[in-house]
């Protein structure tokens, strides 16, 4: 084991800026990718059934 | 024989491969969270302080991972737009598109990581040195991909016109990849060689192996859920996605 404490763990040494940043940079925007895909994805969906509903409004119409 | 063939070619239409597709991310999306945790637990629990850089040097942890997957996912992307050029194969062409952005995002983390431990490290975030301006420029690549990509409206002549720069940008992959050989650069040298032994602690290579396993799985899952919604994006107009069950409730 190489930390005696919490503290001492993240202090990292006294590099705690720079693990903790690299670390939380990929955290952050490995997290962050899968949210905005399942955004851009809600959107097409919501889209697709616009149009197809729209489509129908016109067939019945005619 | 030809019974292979024609299971093999099945798959090569978006219509086949949307719903194999989404069998297959959540499987990869698990295999990447398991090993994601045992590298940070191996990173940070077991692998011993490094005698030069203190605890610095845990950065390695992240920093390799993502660099190796910023050159990968290109090469990959490369071959996938290579053969959507040759064949017209409409689906290889959405699989270059859909890993692109996974791509930009690890050469940007290369960036970011790296200069996190350059500035300790070397006293600088940045240096103009042949290893970190090659990775820029991969990274420019990207960024050059994606918006050539979505700067003409026609699918099929932006999927051309990214496939050629894709493969032109190959050539810059190996400059990277070689650049700590071939110029002096204060970037030190390659972490794992194929040729030496490893010149790191058994447990660090561990940590660093699985932390890259765990971003190779991650990209896999991530481009396959980027590729089911561009197959969407893409395919709308047609019968089969309006027969869809999450289009039709």
């Amino acid at each position: 084991m190489n930390w005696n404490s919490p503290a001492e763990f993240f202090a990292m040494g006294g590099y705690a800026l720079y693990v903790w940043g690299s670390f939380g940079a990929c955290a952050v925007l490995l997290a962050l990718e899968p949210l905005l895909l399942k955004m851009r994805r809600t959107t097409v969906i919501t889209e697709i059934k616009r149009e197809i509903a729209a489509r129908t409004q016109n067939e019945t119409q005619n | 024989m030809s019974n292979q063939v024609i299971n093999f070619f099945k798959f090569s239409s978006p219509q086949a491969f949307y719903p194999l597709a989404g069998k297959m991310v959540p499987w990869f999306a698990a295999l990447a969270a398991i090993l994601g945790i045992t590298a940070l637990y191996i990173g940070f629990f077991i692998a011993p302080t490094d005698a030069q850089q203190g605890e610095g040097y845990r950065i390695i942890f992240v920093h390799v991972g993502v660099s190796w997957m910023s050159m990968l996912i290109y090469v990959v992307m490369a071959m996938w737009a290579a053969i959507g050029l040759g064949f017209n194969t409409r689906l290889s062409n959405m699989m270059a598109s859909a890993l692109a952005p996974t791509g930009a995002m690890f050469a940007f983390l290369s960036l970011c990581t790296g200069a996190l431990w350059g500035k300790p490290m070397w006293g600088t975030w940045w240096v103009w040195d042949a290893r970190l301006t090659s990775e820029l420029i991969l990274f420019f690549l990207y960024i050059g991909f994606i918006a050539l990509q979505s700067a003409i409206d026609d699918p099929r002549r932006a999927d051309k016109a990214g496939a050629v720069l894709a493969i032109v940008g190959v050539i810059n992959v190996p400059i990277i990849y070689f650049s700590v050989q071939w110029w002096n650069t204060l970037h030190q040298g390659s972490s794992v060689s194929l040729t030496k032994s490893p010149s790191m602690a058994a447990t660090m290579l561990l940590g660093m192996l699985l932390m890259a396993l765990c971003f190779w799985m991650y990209s896999i899952a991530v481009a396959l859920k980027r590729l089911r919604v561009i197959i969407l994006e893409r395919e709308r107009h047609t019968a089969w996605v309006a027969a869809l069950p999450e289009v039709k409730s």
